[in-house]
């Protein structure tokens, strides 16, 4: 187990990159600390699965460096480096039994029998496959064969990092909940740093202790589950987390204030400086209906069980907003209100406020 | 209620007919004749089966059926290693990939007799290319036409030359269909390249391979016009393989009974070790 570090990191997937976007990683300073558990979020096509193959020694980066506890492991290949990782479909050697295949890695680094099997048996009983490891593995069910192909990642006890590569993809929803809260279980056991690479921002949020959220080869910001939710610090966080996402409006700077469509909106703190294009943000969980406040129509209102998400017009923008009780028909005229320390200004999408009031 | 009527004949039909023109017709033909005997003239005796039991006795048969089985089984015992070789040799992206391929396909693409044609040329001792090589220039002795060695080593060189290529080709595509992540998985769980082939590789070529040894053992068993036209089955008797055989007794003595008795007794053999085959292969699939 071990510290990673990744320093100045950049890849391209062509032979000579010119320009930013022939870069599919853009310049990763990222330092992922022994036995924590972390999670790459991203769309698709982010960079998320690049950056997750550099660290596993698949793909040789551009540019940069990676560290494993402080050595340069940047030229080694994957089996030297000591990790494993689980892909988004089940790899399983289909001719061998459940068994085999869990002790695969372990006698091909020659580990001897008798350690092989306490260790089989150990990550056998902690996946609940026990029962199983006579059978042959090409019979099994899709849940299952990931199961294995996870076990193989956590076999061999002297792994600097398990990396996930979107490994639920495949399973059936009832069951993902299932393997989900295991993979928690299981990294409380074996305190191996973890690294889970999803676009699911709820696969992401219950598994992992730090988040890191990647967009067009960027990392945006990192931090715990609720930091993410509740301060985003870039526009592109807000909208990606959440459901729905943060309310982006179209701000107008004057006189010291941020006003949204002639109105004045108070914010959580004071406006630092710089340029950009103001936009205020806020999610749809902290605006309100009430008597008084920003006037709006109702356009539209969803029932999304527990909640309605009544989406309402001021003047040109809509804005989303999550209530409770009976909801207001679409055309009727509501008055808005943002919780002030839940709103935020953001400059070409960066966080621009402080946490502290004026 | 399930209402029953006799409407799926008109869905059959059309397969009954063809299969019935195609197939049964022609064998129920070589039936009729494998229990007769006839002089010509159209006029035939009742034999029952005399020459089935003459044909299974006679060594003229045993000798005939036990070259078609060293022959096939040589062929196989090369074509098959070979193939995979070659096609785990093969690039599986890149500009080569269809130069390849185009080139693998070329031996197949030839007409059978000019094969035999092209390797009987290629092979004489005096003129042919091979043959002139091999005597006057290695001065090993060779010549096809007087040693038996010299023509079993002809012509398995020159089917293998032909056939190979069938097996790279289904090889390479169980191989291409192996995901990236199998080999990144054997990669990371430290696998050498033969555990990658034995426990990766082999086993996702298992289904095509099967369909490839079919197909070669099929085809070689009933191997004719190729030897035919490059050693017609000699010298001697040492090249004449079953299919050769069977048309010596069938137009060259106009046995027409005992040919026919032959033919079927050889469509029996084909059958049963293609059948035993292919359910030994398939039965884990099953389960």
């Amino acid at each position: 187990m071990a510290k990673i570090t990744l320093s100045k990191l950049r890849h391209s997937y062509m032979p000579h990159p010119k320009s930013a976007e022939d870069y599919a990683l853009k310049e990763i300073d990222l330092d992922w600390s022994d036995g924590g558990a972390y999670a790459l979020l991203g769309p698709s096509g982010c960079g998320k699965s690049t950056l997750l193959n550099i660290i596993s020694g698949l793909l040789q980066p551009s540019e940069g460096q990676i560290l494993f506890d402080g050595t340069d492991v940047t030229a080694l290949p994957p089996d030297q480096r000591n990790i494993a990782q689980v892909f988004q479909f089940p790899v399983i050697y289909d001719t061998m039994s459940v068994f085999d295949n869990l002790a695969f890695p372990l006698r091909n680094r020659g580990v001897p029998e008798a350690k092989v099997n306490d260790r089989v048996a150990e990550i056998a009983a902690m996946l609940e496959v026990t029962q199983m490891l006579d059978a042959k593995a090409a019979g099994l069910s899709p849940d299952n064969k990931q199961k294995i192909s996870m076990g193989r990642g956590l076999v061999r006890d002297d792994v600097n990092v398990v990396m996930f590569d979107e490994p639920l993809t495949v399973i059936d929803p009832h069951l993902k909940w299932k393997l989900r809260s295991k993979l928690k279980e299981l990294h409380q056991r074996v305190k191996a740093t973890m690294i889970y690479v999803t676009h699911d921002q709820t696969e992401a949020l219950t598994f992992a202790d730090q988040v890191v959220v990647m967009q067009d080869g960027e990392v945006v910001q990192i931090g715990t589950p609720v930091a993410l939710f509740e301060r985003p610090e870039h526009t592109f966080v807000g909208h990606f987390i959440g459901s729905p996402g943060m309310n982006v409006l179209p701000a107008e700077l004057r006189d010291g204030g941020a006003f949204l469509q002639g109105h004045n909106v108070l914010l959580e703190g004071a406006i630092t400086g710089g340029e950009g294009t103001p936009q205020i943000g806020i999610r749809p969980e902290f605006v309100s209906l009430g008597e008084t406040g920003l006037p709006a129509t109702v356009r539209k209102v969803s029932d999304i069980g527990r909640h309605n998400v009544v989406e309402a017009m001021i003047g040109e923008v809509s804005v989303k907003a999550v209530t409770e009780g009976v909801p207001p028909a679409p055309g009727s005229n509501v008055h808005l209100n943002f919780r002030q320390d839940q709103t935020r200004l953001y400059r070409d999408g960066w966080l621009a406020t402080t946490g502290e009031k004026t | 209620m399930k209402t029953e009527n006799q409407k799926a004949w008109f869905f059959v039909a059309p397969v009954l007919v063809l299969v019935a023109f195609n197939a049964l017709i022609p064998m129920m033909t070589v039936v009729n004749y494998s229990v007769q005997e006839t002089f010509g003239n159209n006029v035939f005796f009742w034999e029952g089966l005399r020459w089935f039991e003459e044909l299974l006795a006679s060594e003229r048969f045993h000798a005939a059926l036990g070259r078609q089985f060293l022959f096939t089984g040589i062929i196989l015992a090369i074509e098959i290693p070979l193939g995979i070789v070659i096609a785990l040799a093969m690039p599986r992206k890149g500009p080569w990939v269809p130069v390849c391929l185009v080139l693998m396909a070329l031996p197949m693409l030839i007409p059978w007799n000019v094969v035999g044609a092209m390797w009987n040329i290629f092979a004489l001792p005096d003129i042919g290319l091979l043959g002139y090589l091999m005597n006057t220039t290695l001065g090993i002795d060779y010549d096809m036409t007087q040693s038996p060695f010299a023509a079993w080593a002809t012509i398995i060189t020159m089917d293998v030359w032909h056939w190979t290529s069938l097996v790279v080709l289904l090889s390479y595509a169980g191989l291409v269909s192996i995901p990236d992540a199998y080999y990144q998985a054997a990669k990371i769980d430290g696998a050498s390249p033969f555990k990658v082939f034995r426990y990766i590789q082999l086993p996702k070529m298992k289904q095509v391979l099967t369909i490839a040894i079919l197909l070669r053992f099929m085809d070689s068993f009933n191997i004719y016009t190729e030897p035919f036209v490059l050693t017609g089955g000699g010298p001697g008797n040492a090249t004449t393989l079953l299919s050769i055989d069977l048309v010596k007794i069938a137009l060259g003595q106009f046995d027409l009974g005992p040919a026919a008795a032959m033919s079927l007794i050889y469509f029996a053999i084909t059958l049963l070790v293609s059948w035993l085959f292919y359910t030994l292969m398939t039965k884990d699939d099953a389960k």
